[in-house]
């Protein structure tokens, strides 16, 4: 899959280090060029030893580093040193290696929320650690100095890491007061605020009671929450960055005149109109533009779902984001970053996505239940008893326990815990789950709607009627398609190996680029290419003809390989009760043939990208929740318009990036799968809140009555933290 | 009781020393690669000398 991704290779070599590099490189001065490189096969210390080892020897390269948990190597090198150099050399030593782009994986290296957290987190725990210690002693039954002088000491110790660990607390709840909201954060603060400000009151005067445990372990609990939420996005944000750093974003710009034309390499964002640029077969188009030089054909499928390829010669339009596949071609740029028909789509996606981000949480919908009630009730409690006693500091103390007691703890856990759980199951399987609110949606998924091209087939033609030629016919079909690099000659090649054929003996071959091959074959031209060229007649399907001579062409028929588990998959849906449409942009006959092949009764043919985000707006307002799985430009709306959406690797960046789920392996079958686990997952969540709800139930009315030591505020508040965890553990 | 003047310190500065470790370990980046931390160990290249 991430061969399938790169780049074409670069030629330059002093440019091919980073984007960053090269602007150090026009300065005077030369400086060191930081190269990083995926290594997904290495797996063991020898190969971590091997990979440094084969670094290190070579010329230029000052360090490198192995990063096994990422499986990545890190290089500082000498100017002039390139990746693609260091990659061959890696290459030949066995180990597979891609290049990325270093500023694109800026975010993942410094994790600086991750470790700020993590911090705060181990402060909150040694201090709850030594609080708990002391708050022992004086739940023993410590009087007197002794209970006074343990409180102030676990006011000491509680104050400055409050100060410190609660803060990520703190600044939330104050931007949502600001905003005029109230989120979990708010009771959180307040109840922490209150704990200890009362408790502080408290040691003053040498009362009994303090909770400065209890504030102290409210916020490791919490925190560890927080973390564990961290945890999870990050991972999936670090896995989602790499499939963005895998597309170098570096075209070779034509300068100079016609005859003495020099290129360069620059990076895509420094074109501009008019540029000149230089596509090589099996490169991407990286703006909009007409063809000035050249013939090719284009693989258009990721833009419209179109699997038969487009011949384009001079004067012919291209749009970013198709294929080139046989020929080098020059185009004049037409439009260039944000103008370009696939930033243009963007708007579209913009549009489509305001309807899913009115999606409230689990969280945020149990939060707005929940704050106001937990407010109200701490005001009530502070209320009566000041009514009854006319003693503030007796009612500010009940107050205090009752906000302690039902102080979201096992709330914030409840919804974290489980994510992290059904997230690192998912990811094993190989589904990347990138936004946190993507279960939960997906566990309420009725309808699943599929994209043909690329999604439910590999997008990797293959012959299908190879029994209706001779043997000797096949002989030449296979020594012409050898000597191609177009993806239907090479699908055809291995289909005849594979029969067992051996190639005729050809002469004066000849590539026509956007054409096909020509040669000579016992006197006679033979051709393998498009039907308009060898002069085939016209087909439903994709094809590539074969003419002998002056005998008529006869067509090798071409049709899409399904996908590994596509069918399977569709069967266990439609078993389970989804309905299931196939959507594509693809001509009618095509598509209902595909539908037919895998039993799909509802399918759409010759969608266009508005067609699709239609059609998904339609069903959602006809009540149905749809996931869509889809990989093109195509379906970048349709993708962001549903309810949830799953997009494979090997889909356009564009695709990748509004989907909430990516799927890293070939097959399909995990998708079922995530559907599963993302029902337990919701299960387990709404379990959490309930085993939350019933030790609210349990310990507020002692709170309010008076009754609520803080010994008994630490065990609720401990126990359902503790359980809430282990409930979520059994997903795993 | 007069022994809590000294137990207390005692358990404060332990623990606190715990901490420090810690917050060491994270400031000097040693949770990015934990499996190749595990697998370098495996292998003699680093006896002499670490990875720098």
């Amino acid at each position: 899959m991430t061969v399938a991704m790169r780049p074409a290779a670069s030629a330059c070599p002093a440019c091919s280090a980073a984007p960053a590099a090269e602007a150090l490189a026009d300065a005077a001065q030369p400086s060191d060029v930081n190269i990083v490189l995926s290594l997904p096969s290495i797996h063991c210390a020898a190969c971590i030893s091997g990979v440094e080892g084969l670094l290190g020897a070579t010329d230029g390269v000052r360090g490198a580093r192995v990063n096994l948990t990422l499986k990545r190597a890190q290089i500082d090198a000498a100017p002039g040193t390139t990746a693609d150099d260091l990659i061959k050399l890696l290459e030949n030593a066995g180990f597979e290696a891609h290049e990325l782009d270093s500023t694109a994986l800026r975010a993942t290296e410094t994790d600086k929320a991750g470790r700020d957290l993590l911090m705060r987190l181990a402060v909150a725990g040694f201090a709850a650690m030594n609080v708990m210690l002391l708050s022992v002693a004086v739940w023993s039954g410590a009087e007197g100095p002794t209970r006074d002088m343990f409180h102030w000491i676990s006011a000491a110790i509680a104050l400055p890491t409050i100060a410190f660990s609660a803060q990520p607390f703190f600044k939330h709840a104050w931007t949502a007061l600001r905003a005029g909201r109230l989120n979990m954060d708010v009771p959180i603060s307040l109840a922490i605020l209150l704990a200890l400000g009362t408790s502080l009151w408290e040691t003053s005067l040498s009362g009994e009671h303090a909770y400065f445990d209890a504030a102290i372990t409210l916020t490791f609990f919490l925190l560890a929450g927080r973390y564990l939420d961290h945890r999870t996005r990050a991972a999936a944000r670090s896995a989602a960055e790499e499939l963005a750093a895998l597309e170098v974003p570096r075209v070779s710009r034509v300068t100079g005149t016609s005859d003495g034309a020099a290129e360069e390499q620059v990076p895509a964002s420094e074109l501009a109109i008019g540029d000149l640029i230089r596509v090589r077969p099996g490169g991407r188009m990286p703006v909009d533009g007409d063809i000035i030089d050249g013939q090719s054909e284009l693989d258009r499928s990721l833009l419209t779902g179109e699997t038969r390829p487009i011949y384009a010669g001079p004067g012919a339009t291209v749009s970013a984001g198709e294929v080139n596949l046989t020929g080098p071609l020059t185009i004049r740029a037409s439009a260039v970053g944000r103008d370009t028909s696939l930033h243009r789509m963007a708007d579209l996606v913009a549009v489509a996505e305001s309807g899913r981000s009115r999606y409230t949480s689990l969280a945020d919908k149990a939060a707005k239940l929940y704050a106001p009630g937990v407010h109200i009730l701490s005001a009530l409690a502070f209320a009566g008893w000041f009514a009854y006693t006319l003693d503030l500091r007796t009612a500010l103390n009940i107050a205090a326990a009752v906000l302690i007691i039902t102080c979201p703890c096992a709330l914030g856990l409840a919804v974290p815990a489980v994510t992290t759980a059904a997230s690192g199951r998912l990811f094993r399987k190989g589904l990347l789950i990138k936004e946190s609110t993507a279960l939960e949606r997906m566990a309420q998924v009725d309808t699943v709607v599929f994209d043909k091209t690329g999604t439910l087939t590999a997008g990797a033609p293959q012959v299908v009627n190879l029994k209706d030629h001779a043997r000797r016919d096949l002989g030449i079909a296979l020594a012409l398609a050898e000597g191609s690099s177009h993806p239907l000659s090479q699908s055809l090649a291995r289909a005849i190996q594979k029969a067992g054929i051996a190639p005729a003996n050809l002469s004066n071959i000849t590539e026509f680029p956007g054409h096909g091959t020509q040669a000579t074959w016992q006197g006679q031209t033979v051709q393998l290419g498009r039907a308009s060229w060898v002069g085939g007649g016209e087909s439903p399907d994709t094809c590539a003809w074969l003419r002998i001579g002056d005998v008529v062409a006869e067509p090798f028929r071409f049709a899409d390989q399904i996908r590994d588990g596509a069918e399977a998959l569709v069967t266990r849906l439609q078993q389970n009760g989804y309905d299931v449409i196939l959507m594509s942009g693809d001509t009618t006959q095509a598509v209902e043939a595909f539908a037919n092949r895998l039993g799909i009764p509802e399918w759409i043919a010759e969608a266009l990208p508005e067609d699709k985000a239609a059609k998904v707006a339609d069903l959602t307002v006809q009540g149905s929740r749809v996931l869509m799985v889809g990989d093109g430009l195509n379906d970048t709306a349709a993708l962001a318009g549903a309810h949830a959406s799953i997009s494979p690797a090997t889909a356009l960046d564009a695709a990748r990036v509004a989907s909430d789920v990516v799927l890293l392996g070939h097959s399909l079958d995990p998708i079922s799968d995530a559907l599963d686990t993302s029902r337990t997952a919701i299960r387990r969540i709404r379990q959490n809140f309930r085993i939350a709800t019933w030790y609210n139930i349990i310990a507020v009315p002692l709170a309010v009555a008076g009754l609520c030591s803080p010994l008994i505020a630490a065990l609720a508040m401990s126990a359902s933290s503790i359980t809430v965890s282990l409930n979520a553990l059994r997903l795993k | 009781m007069n022994v809590l003047a000294y137990l207390i310190p005692v358990s404060l500065i332990l623990g606190g020393i715990g901490l420090a470790a810690f917050v060491f370990t994270v400031k000097s980046r040693q949770y990015e690669d934990p499996e190749g931390a595990a697998q370098r160990i495996l292998s003699d290249d680093y006896d002499d000398h670490p990875k720098p």
